[in-house]
């Protein structure tokens, strides 16, 4: 290089290209890479399904860095409070200080672009097009050897300036010395190829330059042969101690130079909702998202499970226990539950029993659903939500019940915590997802073709002896769910650690009496005449509130009473949550008292 | 090193040295990004500190809870009260000094802060799956202006070098200083008293502190050295984790990051330090 004024990297301009950040093996298994781009820190992982994340290496937390995180194979865990993000999305799936709480969907980490090329894996910070072309690597027949790449202590302009002048003299006296020579075939500005000839012949070496910061560079190389080279690791052991010379020579060129500044990179700000404490989110009972059916399957008698996929977006982070509303075309709204396990963040999986007696929701998807079919579907909502600090966790599901408890279950057994899931079926040809329960091994309990009276004394068995800090979850018809509660009741487990979700209300909800509401934070007094739902009268007067299955079983219209009695209606709450009377469900409950004053 | 221009800590008492650590002979250390020498005195008792570079002009001193403070501004007030350290049946440890490449404020929040004891100091703090951190309450005392949070209960499988199984412990945290905190313990030998384990921060530079810790206990059992082995393992395990926190100075911005309930005393630490108007250490909110 002769002395001249070094050419500046364009911080601007460099952002919206595609740049090299690791190699595509540096992504070891469970193991989470710490990448630099323009002086902004990336945490690098990839999960057991091969997909590659690239993210802020921060946790929005307290700004630990991720890449001292772990890497489970479809999350990954913050070293300092154990928060959980899900592969794919980054959203926050797991509080462990607030184990009883479902996070917020919208706490998401940055994510950047990946995508795999030429044996490197590549990201930007708003990258253009796709992963740039390296036409001497695009042969066909042309074997690929990624070499390993180095860390140069120099601006990225003047690395590639020496790349262009890439001359080696092998000293090296235990091997012939054939003289190995090197020809430039095309010099850009993040690109330097050369022909290298050597006793092998000549072979494409092709430099990727990856801009770390204003003043360090990474230079990535890939080797292109003809033919399979016989002694690889001969090839990278020679390539290497190239490389190395290489840099020693760049390093010494840029201590003539004054060091440029490294960049000011700014952490992006959080929402400005999750920088208060976080609050219920406004919405009302919307299907913003927009799936294809993948496939449907069979995976019980009258059960068929349907593989969701998103058309164009990310589908958003779900936690278990969540469950999405499925707006059909019959104009029906119906809730399932998402089976999905940890990290399976590319679909959403639900099943679905045809109800003989049901009103049309499930003998629509049974019938009228096909493959490749569009829904619109709600973002997931979580009002089931699972503990994961618990001495010990009993599942238990009647029939389709096992939906939520799928997903926990596989939650449960992923992060090694201690379970057991208890399946009351018909017959075992009723049981859904027959290769995956065989998965939980010890972990589950058929019980199968049991009558009332025989359910009622294996509920009673397997609800007996309450250890402090066990949870259990019911998930199934009616009758099992309150029979299974009240022996939980009985058998001293505390209301705290019986969750519980019905698939429906069967209670007789009565709208009768007119009441009148005060809004606290709204100022609104309102009447709900009879005949009308509370959470009617809220939304044609402009109080949006989000709800889901609208009957009193799912619990997302719930909201805060600050005065007045209740007539709850709903089968969301346990009784001691009834007798508090500080909350209700606004889609079937009503008052007892004249009024009701409520915190919104 | 950039000198430090916030008149609110260059006027602060700063924690140096432990007293026990102290010879006749000088002694170097860097504060607020200067050079600040020390040595005991020879012929009284106490100790004398100066800048390195005006030997003959000497720094305020204040020899208190085992530790030299000196201050490089005006001292327009006394250092904290820490009233605990003078009854007669306690145990008073210089336990540890550590230093850590992070901010004095992000050395200050992690000692409030509960809900990393399970995954930072796992079995011995905290363990899991007892990650829960119930509901506490924070304020600022009008009449100290101390930050005072109380009613934290955390499940601990070994709360102190004495203990002896898990319990659950109920902490007091009071933050006197912007860059000390006091934390009261139930105390595993007696119900009726508090054990008091303190953090002095001292601040060499804006983003590299060495952490001080005083361990003030009823505790006829454990040995000076089995208290120091227990408080160093600890500072240990925070070290590797306040050094990847990033940045390394405190943002004082909402924005910057995401709070839960369980930081409670952190959003009121931070606004805190907003109020007093302190800009070292920090990244103060934009106006």
């Amino acid at each position: 290089m002769t002395e001249q004024t070094l050419k500046t990297l364009d911080r601007a301009r460099a952002a919206r290209q595609w740049h090299p950040v690791a190699t595509s093996d540096d992504l070891r298994m469970r193991h989470v890479y710490h990448g630099q781009i323009l002086g902004r820190e990336l945490a690098v992982w990839r999960a057991d399904d091969g997909h590659v994340n690239v993210w802020e290496n921060r946790c929005l937390h307290r700004g630990v860095r991720l890449s001292i995180g772990i890497n489970d194979g479809h999350e990954l865990a913050c070293q300092y409070h154990g928060w959980r993000y899900a592969n794919r999305t980054a959203g926050c799936t797991y509080i462990p200080a607030h184990p009883a709480d479902a996070p917020a969907r919208t706490i998401c980490n940055n994510t950047y672009p990946a995508t795999e090329r030429y044996g490197l894996v590549w990201t930007g910070e708003a990258p253009e097009g796709t992963a740039p072309d390296a036409p001497e690597l695009q042969h066909a027949g042309n074997h690929l050897l990624v070499l390993r790449s180095l860390p140069v202590n120099a601006p990225l302009h003047l690395t590639a300036g020496h790349l262009a002048d890439y001359t080696f003299y092998r000293s090296d006296h235990t091997r012939p010395a054939t003289q190995v020579s090197t020809h430039l075939r095309r010099a850009g500005e993040f690109q330097v190829a050369v022909d290298w000839t050597d006793e092998n012949g000549t072979s494409a070496l092709v430099f990727f330059l990856q801009p770390t910061d204003n003043h360090r560079t990474s230079v990535h190389a890939v080797l292109a042969t003809s033919k399979p080279p016989d002694n690889p690791l001969q090839r990278l052991k020679d390539h290497n101690f190239a490389m190395s010379l290489l840099r020693d020579r760049i390093e010494q060129a840029a201590r003539q130079h004054p060091t440029p500044a490294a960049f000011t990179v700014a952490s992006p700000r959080v929402s400005e909702a999750l920088a208060t404490l976080p609050k219920l989110a406004a919405t009302g009972r919307k299907a913003p998202l927009r799936v294809v059916v993948k496939s449907i399957r069979d995976v019980a008698t009258e059960i068929k499970a349907f593989e969701l996929i998103s058309v164009d977006t990310q589908l958003p982070t779900f936690q278990p226990g969540a469950h999405i509303d499925v707006h059909l075309a019959n104009a029906q709204v119906r809730q399932y539950s998402l089976t999905n396990a940890p990290g399976q963040t590319d679909r959403y999986i639900i099943a679905v029993k045809r109800e003989a007696d049901g009103n049309g929701g499930s003998a629509f998807l049974h019938q009228s659903v096909r493959v490749g079919d569009t829904l619109a579907i709600s973002l997931p909502r979580n009002n089931f939500p699972l503990r994961r600090d618990a001495v010990n966790t009993l599942l238990i599901a009647g029939g389709i019940g096992i939906t939520p408890l799928l997903a926990m279950a596989q939650t449960l057994k992923s992060a090694d915590h201690p379970f057991h899931l208890h399946y009351f079926v018909q017959d075992q040809s009723h049981a859904a997802f027959p290769q995956l329960l065989s998965t939980f091994g010890t972990h589950i309990s058929m019980h199968t073709g049991l009558s009332p009276e025989q359910t009622r004394t294996t509920l009673a068995n397997t609800l007996e002896g309450y250890k402090p800090a066990s949870h259990v979850y019911l998930c199934g018809p009616a009758a099992m769910l309150s029979a299974a509660r009240d022996l939980a009741y009985r058998m001293n487990w505390p209301d705290e650690a019986i969750h519980f979700e019905f698939f429906k209300n069967t209670t007789d909800v009565t709208t009768d009496q007119a009441f009148t509401v005060e809004l606290a934070r709204s100022g609104l007094t309102l009447t709900v005449e009879s005949g009308q739902t509370l959470l009617h009268t809220l939304r044609t007067n402009g109080v949006e509130l989000p709800s889901s299955c609208e009957q009193g079983a799912c619990g997302t219209c719930r909201v805060g009473v600050l005065d007045g009695e209740p007539l709850h209606q709903d089968v969301y709450l346990s009784d001691a949550e009834h007798q508090r009377n500080d909350c209700l469900m606004t889609c079937v409950s009503r008052a007892r008292s004249e009024k009701l004053v409520l915190d919104i | 090193m950039s000198l430090c221009n916030d008149p609110v800590i260059r006027n602060q008492w700063h924690v140096i040295c432990a007293l026990e650590d102290i010879s006749p002979r000088n002694t170097h250390t860097t504060l607020l990004g200067e050079s600040v020498s020390f040595a005991a005195n020879t012929d009284t008792t106490g100790a004398r500190a100066w800048r390195t570079d005006a030997p003959d002009t000497s720094l305020p001193v204040t020899c208190a809870y085992g530790y030299l403070w000196t201050c490089l501004g005006t001292a327009d007030k006394p250092l904290f009260a820490l009233p605990e350290y003078a009854e007669a049946d306690r145990r008073n440890v210089c336990a540890a000094t550590v230093g850590v490449r992070v901010s004095a404020p992000r050395a200050v929040e992690n000692f409030l802060d509960m809900g990393h004891f399970p995954y930072v100091h796992t079995g011995i703090l905290g363990e899991q799956p007892h990650t829960e951190v119930r509901e506490y309450d924070v304020t600022v005392e009008e009449s100290t202006n101390d930050v005072i949070a109380t009613r934290c209960r955390f499940y601990q499988p070994m709360a102190a070098a004495g203990a002896d199984g898990g319990m659950l412990v109920e902490y007091i945290y009071r933050v006197p200083h912007p860059y000390c905190s006091v934390l009261y313990k139930s105390c595993p030998s007696d119900e009726s008293r508090l054990d008091v384990i303190a953090l002095f921060v001292q601040p060499v530079t804006e983003e590299t502190i060495r952490a001080h810790a005083l361990v003030s206990v009823i505790d006829e059992n454990s040995t000076d050295l089995s208290i120091r082995m227990f408080q160093q393992t600890i500072f240990g395990q925070d070290k590797p984790i306040l050094e990847n926190q990033f940045p390394k100075r405190l943002p004082l911005d909402p924005r910057a990051e995401t709070p839960i309930r369980a930081d409670k005393s952190a959003i009121v630490y931070r606004r805190w330090l907003s109020d007093l108007g302190i800009t070292y250490g920090v990244i103060p909110a934009a106006a």
